[in-house]
Parts: structure tokens; sequence; C-alpha cells
């Protein structure tokens, strides 16, 4: 390496060092501020979870306080937390299952085999999204009553994976376009059968795609609120289902209220803050270049 | 080339028969629906008058139409797809380029600030409704009575603020984590040739930040709209769609309709009319922005 272009190079970030740091503290320090402010229900919803219902709506807030199960002991008492946690957890990843198994051999035709109509198939899953559930609630609660559907898992788990099977081929087809043609190309070549060329080529790069579209998947149908509250009653209601029976009469009930509510999101969210990285590669649905 | 082509034509029977099961179960999950829904607005049946049936024309159309709710609710939809789809795309601008750059506890930051995105509607809107928005025990009210202010009671004065409020703070980690991805692809040395030539912060914005986030705006856009179009369970569970008409949207005044007012015939009717709805904003919406999601 020469000196000419070697010695510049220290020069400049020795210069900009000094303001730069400054710079950095404001930076961190504004970032932490709007980051607990946003998150900031969430805490306070967590803190009131271990509050007597007397201590929750105290005025003004108490900070500091010893805590208590008491709330949660009631939620588990007044109505089987585990039940509708276990529907959550068999819709949600049964759902998961069935629409990879269904949108990624879909996927990965459209990437591969790409033709005109590509794009307007694409667009037409899509705009099957765009009609609000409740356009079709009638229609599918009387199909569910006639198959002996209503109110049981397999039932709500089949709406689950229709409802999010077009945004998963979507999110699956964008993953795969990434991966070159002329990989596939050579290994064929090569003298690859169709389930070599999954198994060793396909598979592990597609890999990726295939995780942030499940863990979006998991999210979608474990927070999923509209069918579960209107397909189910007490055998397969879902968590968010369980949490509206909180609303209105028991307004002032905050304690029982963020118990319940805390063991509904704690499982989800805690999840998503280890999976987010790949759960947000995948979603920028090709945006990122 | 030619040889790989011709090589391939005789599986053009693969690429379909992979693609049949999505395209199948897809078209039957929209049609029988919609067949039954088209044959529900045009009889007479009302859970609750299991003997009046019969062909009835438009008149369920009609009856929805001409409901002075259905105008309000169609308002409450657009304001509402636009404010939080505003929201949180400049929201999620500018706290996406607040921590783009390295900072102490950077990933802990990006860590919390998705959480919303992972708390359930139902979970959300009763958080919101008791802890944060109740005019007498909740935060606001807390804060507003420190400032000597007159604590507003959000569900009664300001109930589709409220429900915008709710449905914001869901998505704006959202879009804020995706527009963050995409900042990481930028062109660093091009940003310091910029900041060299003397351009400014918000010229940089205009000329090179914004253009570089063009596809993921497009994205955000869309994904939010196929949401925030049937929101349903946030209205569901703190306001009831009301006062009055105050926070109906159109697919919580079709609800209504049907297991409130147990008239599945206007029910019906509605939610054609929401379809169309639905496809008149999102193909405005797909022109808008459909060239950037190829």
């Amino acid at each position: 390496m020469d000196i000419a272009t070697a010695t510049p190079v220290p020069a400049v970030s020795a210069r900009r060092k000094q303001p730069f740091n400054w710079r950095l503290l404001i930076r961190a320090i504004a970032s932490w501020i709007v980051t607990l402010v946003i998150v900031f229900p969430i805490i306070f919803l967590v803190m009131t979870a271990f509050k007597t219902e007397l201590q929750a709506i105290e005025v003004p807030t108490q900070w500091f306080f010893t805590p208590t199960l008491e709330g949660f002991h009631e939620v588990q008492e007044r109505s089987d937390y585990l039940l509708y946690a276990r529907n959550s957890l068999i819709t949600s990843i049964g759902s998961t299952l069935l629409g990879l198994a269904i949108a990624a051999p879909a996927a990965y035709s459209m990437a591969f085999f790409r033709t005109r109509k590509t794009r307007d198939l694409l667009m037409w899953m899509l705009s099957t999204k765009f009609m609000p559930a409740v356009g079709a609630l009638v229609p599918i609660y009387v199909i569910a009553q006639q198959t002996q559907l209503l109110d049981s898992v397999l039932g709500l788990t089949i709406v689950f994976t229709l409802s999010n099977l077009p945004i998963m081929v979507w999110m699956l087809y964008t993953n795969f376009k990434e991966i070159p043609p002329e990989i596939l190309e050579a290994v064929r070549m090569d003298g690859a059968d169709l389930w070599g060329e999954f198994r060793h080529v396909l598979l592990p790069l597609a890999m990726g795609g295939l995780a942030s579209t499940g863990l979006l998947c998991l999210v979608l149908s474990w927070n999923e609120a509209f069918w579960s509250l209107n397909l189910t009653a007490a055998k397969a209601g879902t968590l968010a289902a369980l949490i509206a029976q909180y609303s209105s009469p028991e307004g002032l009930f905050w304690a029982k209220l963020s118990a319940a509510s805390l063991m509904a999101i704690a499982p989800i969210v805690v999840f998503g803050w280890f999976s987010q990285k790949q759960l947000v590669q995948g979603l920028t649905f090709g945006a990122v270049k | 080339m030619t040889a790989i082509t011709r090589q391939r034509q005789p599986s053009r029977l693969l690429p379909r028969l992979l693609m049949a099961p999505a395209v199948g179960t897809l078209f039957l999950w929209m049609i029988v629906p919609l067949v039954m829904t088209v044959y529900f607005s045009t009889i007479r049946y009302n859970l609750m008058q299991p003997e009046a049936t019969g062909f009835i024309g438009l008149a369920n159309y009609e009856f929805f139409v001409t409901d002075p709710s259905f105008g309000t609710a169609v308002l409450n939809t657009l304001v509402l797809l636009a404010s939080v789809i505003a929201i949180t795309v400049v929201g999620g601008i500018a706290l996406a380029l607040l921590i783009n750059d390295p900072f102490p506890g950077r990933g802990v930051v990006r860590m919390l600030l998705i959480s919303p995105f992972f708390v359930m509607p139902t979970v959300n809107a009763l958080m919101w409704k008791h802890m944060m928005m109740n005019p007498i025990y909740g935060v606001f009210a807390q804060v507003a009575q420190f400032f000597g202010a007159q604590p507003i009671d959000f569900m009664a004065d300001w109930p589709l603020l409220a429900v915008i409020i709710m449905v914001a703070w869901q998505w704006l980690p959202f879009a804020c984590l995706i527009f963050i991805t995409a900042l990481q692809s930028m062109n660093r040395e091009q940003l310091e040739a910029a900041g060299m030539d003397g351009a400014n912060y918000l010229q940089q914005l205009r000329y090179m930040y914004l253009p570089h986030l063009g596809r993921s705006i497009a994205v955000v856009i869309m994904i939010e709209l196929i949401f925030l179009l049937s929101v349903f369970a946030e209205i569901f569970t703190t306001t009831g769609g009301g006062p009055g008409d105050a926070s109906t949207n159109v697919a919580f005044l079709i609800y209504k309709q049907a297991l409130l007012g147990f008239d599945a015939g206007v029910a019906s009717a509605g939610a054609l009319l929401a379809v169309v709805l639905a496809n008149i904003v999102a193909v405005f919406l797909v022109r808008m922005i459909g060239k950037n999601l190829d």
C-alpha cells in the first residue's frame, strides 16, 4: 500500500471523531426514549399483571410495589387458560405447516417457471385478501355449521390457512425469485433428478424464505381475532377470543385483565423477539436489493 | 439455451401441478362465499324471522345504502386507512433514520421496538382502552392532570382517533423495521460524497433516502392496506362502533347487521358493497405502487 492513499484515511476519521461522539450520544438517548415510549403500554401491562386489583387502579400509578400472582390465579380459576393456549398453539402451528405445504410448491412454480400470467395470478391471489373477512362471514359460518366444523380446532386451522395463503405465496415467491435459476439449471445439467435438485440445492437456498414465511404465518394465526371470535365458542376458542371476554363489563378489573393478556401475548412476543431478524428479512418482499 | 428450453417443454405440466393446490383452494375460498353472498343478498334472510323468505331483488342493497350509517362507515374506513398509513410510513421512516446508525444498545432497541407487532389486537385494544385512555385512572388522564389539563375521554369524544392510535401503534414498528432493512443496503460512499459536496440533511433525505425507500414504502402500504381494510377486533373490543356510528367502519357495520341485527340478507348486500369498495381502493393503490412490487 502506498503512502499517498493510506495517510488521508486516518486523518479524515480523526477529524470526524470529536463531533461525531456528541451526535452519537444524542442519537442513542433519543432512540432509547422513543423506544421506551412506544413499548410503554406493554411495560405498564406487565406491571399491572403483578398488582392487586386495588393497586392496579391507584392514582397516581405506583411504580414500586410487592408483586403478587393473585391475578394469574384468578384467571386460571375463571377460565381454562391451558385449553385456550392449546387451541392457539395447535391452530397456529397447524395452519403454518399446512400453509407452507400448499404455498411453497406454488411459489416455486411461479418463481422458476415464470410466464406472462404470473404477475396477474399473484395479484389475483392478493386481491382475495382485500375482501374484508366479514364479507365472507355469513357463508363461511353456514358452511362450517353444515360440515360440523363450527367451534372446532380443525375448522379454525383450515380458515387460518386459507386466509394467510395469499400472503404466504407472495412472500415465498419474492424469496424464491432471489435464487438464481442458473444454479438449478447447472445442477440439472449435471444429471441430478428432481428430488436431488430439491433436496440438495433448492431446499438449503430456500430455507431462509420458508422460515420467515412460517414465522409470519405463526404470528398472524396466533393473533387472529376475527375468525376465532366468530367461529368458536367454549371448545375451540383461541387466546385472542379468551381476552375478548374481558371486554366491557369487567372494565376495572385491570390486574386480572393484565394477567390474562400477559399470558396470551408472552409466548408469541418472546418468540418474536428471538426470531425478528429472520422474520424481517423475509418481510421485505423483495423490496431490498 | 435453446437446449434447456426444449428440454423443459414436456414438463409444462409440472408447474401447473405444483400450482394447483394453492390456486384451487384459493379459488374455492373466494368463489363459494361470493356466490353464496350474492344469493343471500337478493333474498329475505333474517335469522329472527325464519318464516319470511323469498326473492326480493335489490331491496337489501337499497336498505344498506340508504342507511345513514353507510356513508359514515365508508368515511371512517377511509380516514382510518389514510391516517394509519400516513402515521406509520412517516413515523416509520423517521424512526428508521434515527436508529439506522449504530449506537450502544441498538440491538436491544430493535428487539423491543418490534414488540407491538406481536401483540394480538384484542389485547392491544383493551390495554389502550383501559390502562392508557381511561379518563379517570388511565395514564393519559394522569399526564393531563399533571399538566393541569382536562383529561380526554377518548371512548366518548374521540373514538375513531382512539382506534387509529391503537392500530398505528401496532403497525409502526413493522414499517420501521422494513425501512431499517432497506436503509442498510444504502450506498454509504454515495451518502458521504453527498455530505462532502455540501448536501444538507433535507436534500439527502429528498434525493437519496426517499428514492431508495420507494419499494419498501410500496410494500408497507400494500401489506397494511390488506389488514387495515378489515380492522375489526380493535373496534369490537373497545367502542363497539360507537358512540352512535362514530367509530364504525364498513367491516364493523356489516358485522352489526349480520350478528347484532340478525339480518343476513342485508349483511350480505353490505359485504358485496365492501368488496367493491375494497377493490376500488386496491386498484387505485396497486396502480400507484404496483410497478414497485415486481
